[in-house]
């Protein structure tokens, strides 16, 4: 049985890391006693897969990974279970049977996420960024420079925005995020920073990442389901 | 949602903030106005070496089984955190509430390693807690340290309030207990610190004075107060099934902790006698325990951690009476649901072998012998009842099951050291290597690969080498020099690798094991000139210390190459650590003729623990 966990990772644990994430986890599947089915050999490891890793001191409302159990478990079982060994900071969303095989892999269906961001107390633009949020999103193109290690390029993150709106003092924001057009809150953000002319500053923006999206076939065209609706309950 | 003592951008900053946020699981929260005492444990070294401290651990769970107490951990503070601390101003924390250590009851300080003081100081510092414990008024914490370095506690002496000599769970809750009897009856810190020096095992270095000899050596060392006992006389666990305190659900860290696994303790003590071994000689009797105990303990430590591997904690497993059952179980039990076994200090058998490649990769792991010394004349020096003949026979049966490769410990600079002895390594080395190259070339498993590691010998108190001299850094690397220069010159020589370790550390280890009170002056100028992390390479500065030797004129040498004479009044004497100072002086006498004494399961060889009426030294005699 392939089964797909949506988690919430919020307060303290946000500045545990990746790889410290998803060893958690494995330790938590253990305490839980549910059935992972391991790969052989010397040092067998749980067959999981994390659907998009996230960076330190970001928080989250909608972070996926499949596991691999030998045997069926209902859904709401793995769920209660899971929850009753967690820590403080760590929650169990949902757990949804998904289809086996490479295809529907939860890193490889990951084609878009939700952000929150609010710039932390004291370290927002000066400039009246609230009024010029729109007009930046109104542009038809946003240059930035990319850089990687062998050279520099300009790229177009607008196409990559999918929307982007301010309620309050909170920047909501849907990005592409699939392998090849991953864009990160941050670097929105910064372009428009500087967009403002005005030099970012450091460990502004309080990020939290609200849900990652699949792309689907919908009635007239494509459309974006949380990766967890592709999954369904088992008893 | 617990509040962080840190804001986001100190914690954004940092390498592996995770080490300071608590809240792992099996960490324990407790209502702060609920209980009497609030206790921070502290492992002075960095997060992932500490939460690996099985003794800490214990403490931990057994001090927050009582409703009265609170117990923390506390863990120093790498050196980026170090600086964002100190340039920010904030005092440091205990990970639990995140809420500073000045105001706790207790800082109880683990004491694993002489190259961690430094580090002791450090905490101190960052806690925004006066160094020196006559300079801490009523309103800061008694700072109480322990482990193994507490046998010798006196270059702490001025940084201390109190040391717990031995193992902790025996008298804490007569400390706990005096504590709040003392503060109920409106009592001050030197009240408590009286009721304290009068529970056993308790030392309160400020209740005792010490007078030096013209030649620097001690005259005197007499307690100033009534009551105050002359002999401090070490605590130790007998009954290890009621008694022992077995911990049900370890912290589990969320980032990845040197020993990230269950640690299932199964004896305390040695029989062995090793004369250059402190923790073979201060945790005697040997303990084991019972083996179906240990079976329940380990199943629910696996349960309630999640952990996927497991290990063994003793100071010599193989001579666990009943470990053969034991591992069969682990391996039986668990080996299908996927968890590793870890097997560490087995002696080299038909047995280990077949568990070992039970257990792991063979082409993948090595084998480990510490011979310790190349020669069996110097074996016989230090008791090391490890001969050639047994390492070889080993070697071989692992070879033909598969294994090529091994690692070869040894000390240099042992007592009595000759050159023979010193190439007698690299000798052991080519022996071991043509083992191999004897079997046929169709069924061995490409070459072999041996690596010896030598380290500098250091002598430890409450050993038989305690009074023993030590070398200087350059004899140190002469004698490394003529390892290596001999291993050269071997026919299988490229499939011998050398390594040694830095002297100029362990010199500094010699001097902090054996100095006297004079030593804390040295600490707290090298700390105040930038030592600290002494213990890691990359931050060990001996300049630091050679400066502060200088300008508190307190020769090394004095503590390092002197060789003591049996008159001599020792600074940890005043300490009863069981083994008898008649003893120990027999074992020196016997090391210099070159003659064994047989293990404990043998022959009893009256080191003076029987008086503890528990242990090996009563097997079979119920």
């Amino acid at each position: 049985m392939k089964v797909r966990i949506k988690f919430s990772k919020v307060g303290p644990v946000k500045f545990v890391g990746h790889l410290d994430t998803m060893r958690y986890f494995q330790k938590a599947i253990r305490r839980a006693e549910l059935p992972a089915a391991f790969s052989g050999g010397y040092s067998p490891h749980m067959i999981m897969s994390f659907a998009s890793p996230l960076g330190v001191g970001m928080e989250s409302s909608g972070e996926y990974f499949d596991l691999e159990l030998s045997r069926t478990v209902p859904t709401a079982e793995i769920k209660t279970r899971l929850n009753a060994v967690m820590a403080e900071g760590f929650h169990v969303e949902s757990a949804r049977q998904v289809e086996d095989g490479k295809a529907s892999k939860a890193m490889s269906l990951v084609a878009a996420a939700d952000y929150s961001v609010q710039f932390r107390p004291g370290k927002e633009p000066s400039d009246e960024w609230k009024e010029k949020l729109a007009a930046f999103y109104a542009q038809p193109s946003i240059t930035v420079l990319k850089k990687t290690k062998r050279s520099e390029k300009e790229v177009d993150i607008r196409p990559f925005i999918y929307e982007l709106a301010l309620t309050g003092d909170e920047i909501k924001m849907k990005l592409a995020s699939a392998s090849g057009n991953y864009t990160k809150p941050e670097l929105v953000l910064d372009t428009f920073w500087q967009w403002l002319g005005e030099e970012p500053k450091p460990f502004a923006y309080q990020i939290r990442r609200l849900e990652v999206y699949a792309e689907k076939e919908c009635g007239n065209g494509k459309c974006f389901v949380p990766l967890e609706e592709l999954g369904e309950n088992v008893e | 949602m617990r509040k962080l003592a840190l804001n986001d951008e100190i914690l954004l900053k940092v390498d592996k903030a995770a080490r300071y946020i608590g809240g792992e699981v099996n960490s324990v929260m407790k209502d702060k106005e609920k209980v009497d005492i609030r206790f921070t444990m502290c492992f002075p070294d960095v997060y992932e070496i500490g939460m690996s401290n099985l003794g800490m651990m214990i403490l931990y769970d057994m001090f927050n089984k009582r409703d009265d107490v609170w117990c923390e951990r506390l863990f120093s503070p790498w050196t980026d955190m170090d600086r964002l601390l100190r340039e920010e101003n904030v005092p440091l924390f205990a990970l639990e509430s995140q809420d500073p250590i000045m105001n706790f009851d207790f800082l109880g300080i683990t004491l694993g390693y002489e190259m961690c003081y430094t580090n002791v100081l450090q905490i101190l510092d960052l806690g925004q807690i006066p160094l020196l414990s006559s300079e801490r008024g009523e309103e800061f914490p008694i700072v109480i340290g322990g482990g193994a370095c507490a046998y010798n506690p006196e270059p702490l002496a001025a940084f201390f309030d109190m040391f717990y000599i031995g193992e902790g769970e025996t008298v804490f809750d007569d400390v706990f207990d005096a504590y709040k009897k003392n503060k109920a009856a409106g009592g001050s810190k030197e009240d408590f610190l009286l009721m304290a020096a009068q529970i056993p095992g308790i030392y309160v270095p400020a209740f005792y004075d010490v007078t030096y000899h013209e030649d620097g050596t001690i005259a005197s060392f007499i307690p100033n107060r009534k009551g105050v006992p002359g002999r401090i006389e070490k605590q130790v666990v007998i009954d290890m099934e009621n008694g022992y305190r077995a911990i049900e659900a370890p912290v589990v860290p969320y980032i990845k902790a040197t020993q990230d696994r269950v640690t299932l303790e199964i004896q305390r003590g040695c029989i062995r006698g090793c004369r250059f071994c402190q923790a073979g000689m201060i945790y005697r009797p040997t303990r084991e325990r019972n083996v179906e105990t240990l079976k329940a303990s380990a199943k629910q430590m696996l349960k309630n951690t999640g952990h996927e591997e497991i290990s063994l904690s003793s100071l010599s497993s193989s001579d666990y009476s009943e470990l053969k059952e034991l591992v069969t179980f682990l391996i039986d039990e668990f080996q299908g649901n996927a968890v590793n076994i870890s097997l560490p200090s087995l002696r080299i058998d038909a047995f280990a072998l077949d568990v070992m490649s039970k257990v792991q990769d063979v082409k993948k792991s090595s084998l480990t012998f510490a011979p310790e010394a190349g020669s069996q004349r110097l074996r016989d020096v230090i008791n090391k009842g490890l001969t050639e003949e047994i390492i070889l026979h080993g070697a071989g049966e692992a070879f033909r099951g598969g294994w090529n490769r091994v690692k070869l410990y040894f000390m240099l600079g042992l007592p009595t050291e000759t050159e023979e002895d010193m190439k007698g390594i690299a000798h052991l080395a080519e022996k071991i290597a043509e083992e191999y190259y004897e079997i046929p070339k169709d069924q061995r498993n490409g070459k072999v690969q041996i690596v010896v590691s030598t380290s500098f010998f250091v002598p430890k108190p409450f050993t038989p080498f305690q009074w023993a001299s030590m070398f200087t850094e350059e004899e140190f690397i002469e004698k490394a020099k003529i390892v290596k220069s001999e291993i050269r010159d071997q026919l299988n020589q490229r499939s011998i690798k050398y390594s040694w370790h830095e002297p100029d550390v362990t010199v500094l280890e010699g001097f902090l094991a054996r100095g006297d009170r004079r030593a804390s002056e040295v600490i707290q100028k090298a700390y105040q000139k930038g030592a600290m992390y002494d213990a890691w390479s990359e931050h060990f500065r001996y300049d630091i210390w050679k400066e502060a030797f200088a300008e508190s004129g307190v020769d090394i040498h004095f503590y390092t190459t002197r060789e003591r004479s049996p008159e001599e009044i020792l600074p940890w004497d005043f300490i009863d650590a069981g083994v008898t100072k008649e003893f120990l002086l027999r074992e020196w006498k016997q090391a210099k003729n070159g003659v064994v004494t047989p293990n404990c399961r043998s022959k009893c060889s009256g080191c003076g623990v029987r008086r503890y009426g528990g242990g090996v030294c009563h097997e079979g005699k119920n």
